[in-house]
């Protein structure tokens, strides 16, 4: 659901701390039809030009909050709206190179309803500025 | 019941709305006020997909939600509760925190002045039975939502129906979705199988099986058997997931039914929704003395989101025109 709207064209770019890139950030959307509570969303599946990332190492911010993948899994509150864009950061030290990267992000969720985890699966041609 | 005076009132689940308000592209007002628009005055709201923090909301939420539908001539009808047993991984929620949660999203939905909750098809009977008397205290009432492959026959909605009965209160009941009456097979739904891959003739074979009152049950099997790829046998799969029954079987829970779903996959140009016959639906509310809303709930943008621009407005307002008329006839 909503699968090709989940990555966004805006809000990709390198993460600067201390001085130092220390890995890259995206905004993404729910591929669902409501918002959820934080301990539903399962994580983030992230590939770069072919290079995968641990699930369990991404940060996510939504709700002016950051939540490591542990940290989503026993928030009891904490909400990811539906529409709202939150922001996966990524850590890759060095971060991206800038110019053109093929991004994709598989997102789970866990639905009481549904035998099936649900899935939301986007990729899409993301640049760096120079 | 037959004979008595029906008052079928039009409304619009804000849910139809998703896809531009999921955009930015409509807000919360945007959708009341299409929906005012359009004549359809009930106003039901899945409060996870509009209302930002759920559960917990100040008074100005609810003061602007209330100053929203002054501004908009509308009546709240329904919030949509979810039962969200695996909210925890690896658990199941036990049944004192599903009632209590249950009980949030009716002090909510009172707050919102909605005059009933859809009740997820899922909740076990018992959980509901536990909050009758809390629903009662404020004036909401429990409506199990009719969803296929649910149908109102089937044993877990009889389980329901058991408790209900015994319980002699009328704060429970039931909101049949449209979707229970699909008499011919979405074609937007096929479609987006055949643009994913899916092989032409074994679409039309499960399509003309499904349009034809078939065996749906075999289906997936038989589409193996005759060659059919991994996206053949999925939309055989889904369709054994939907439904058709016979409309007038609505009769016979005629005191129960408080609200209706009006679900639409696609409605033409001319104003007709070709899956789920709703000039023959109509007529059955109206019969069995139907008194409550239509809420309209439009559910194609997921099938046609991946390769076209979604409506939604246009689509509501073409069923709000079939609604309309389709009333004139009955009342």
């Amino acid at each position: 659901m909503f699968d090709k709207y989940t990555i966004c064209e805006e809000g990709f770019r390198n993460v600067v701390r201390d001085g130092e890139v220390v890995g890259f950030e995206l905004s993404i959307r729910i591929a669902y039809y409501r918002g959820l509570r934080l301990s539903m969303v399962e994580g983030f599946e992230v590939t770069a030009d072919g290079e995968t990332f641990p699930v369990e190492r991404n940060l996510f911010t939504a709700g002016g909050r950051s939540y490591s993948y542990e940290e989503m899994e026993r928030e009891p509150t904490g909400r990811w709206e539906f529409g709202e864009k939150a922001v996966l950061f990524v850590p890759r030290p060095g971060g991206l190179a800038p110019g053109p990267h093929t991004i994709r992000v598989i997102q789970k969720l866990r639905i009481s309803y549904s035998p099936m985890t649900v899935v939301g699966d986007d990729t899409k041609t993301l640049a760096i500025a120079r | 019941m037959a004979g008595a005076k029906s008052n079928l009132q039009r409304g619009v689940t804000l849910y139809s709305f998703q896809q531009e308000y999921y955009l930015g592209q409509m807000s919360l007002e945007d959708c009341v006020a299409k929906s005012a628009e359009f004549g359809a005055y009930g106003i039901e709201i899945l409060s996870e997909q509009m209302l930002p923090g759920f559960p917990n909301y100040s008074d100005a939420v609810y003061d602007q939600w209330h100053e929203l539908m002054r501004k908009y001539g509308t009546t709240p009808t329904c919030h949509d509760m979810f039962y969200d047993s695996k909210r925890f991984k690896g658990q199941i929620m036990p049944d004192e925190e599903a009632i209590e949660s249950l009980k949030i999203d009716l002090k909510h939905a009172s707050r919102l002045g909605c005059r009933c909750i859809r009740v997820i098809v899922t909740t076990p009977p018992q959980v509901v039975a536990s909050c009758i008397e809390f629903a009662e205290e404020v004036g909401v009432r429990m409506l199990l939502e009719i969803h296929s492959p649910f149908h109102f026959d089937h044993e877990h909605i009889q389980k329901h129906f058991a408790v209900y009965e015994r319980s002699g209160s009328t704060y429970v009941g039931f909101m049949p979705d449209m979707g229970i009456f699909v008499e011919r097979f979405p074609r937007v739904i096929s479609d987006r199988f055949l643009r994913d891959g899916a092989t032409p003739s074994q679409v039309d074979r499960i399509l003309q099986t499904y349009d034809d009152g078939g065996d749906l049950h075999k289906l997936p099997e038989l589409i193996e058997a005759q060659g059919g790829n991994a996206k053949d046998i999925g939309l055989a799969r889904m369709a054994g997931h939907f439904v058709y029954s016979d409309p007038r079987r609505l009769l016979d829970f005629m005191p129960w039914i408080h609200h209706v779903h009006g679900k639409f996959y696609d409605m033409t140009a001319d104003c007709i929704e070709p899956s789920i016959p709703y000039d023959k639906v109509i007529p059955v509310l109206a019969e069995g003395g139907y008194d409550g809303f239509i809420s309209a709930e439009y559910e194609g943008q997921r099938h046609i989101q991946d390769a076209f621009d979604v409506d939604s407005v246009e689509q509501v307002r073409r069923y709000q025109v079939m609604l309309k008329s389709l009333i004139a006839k009955v009342q």
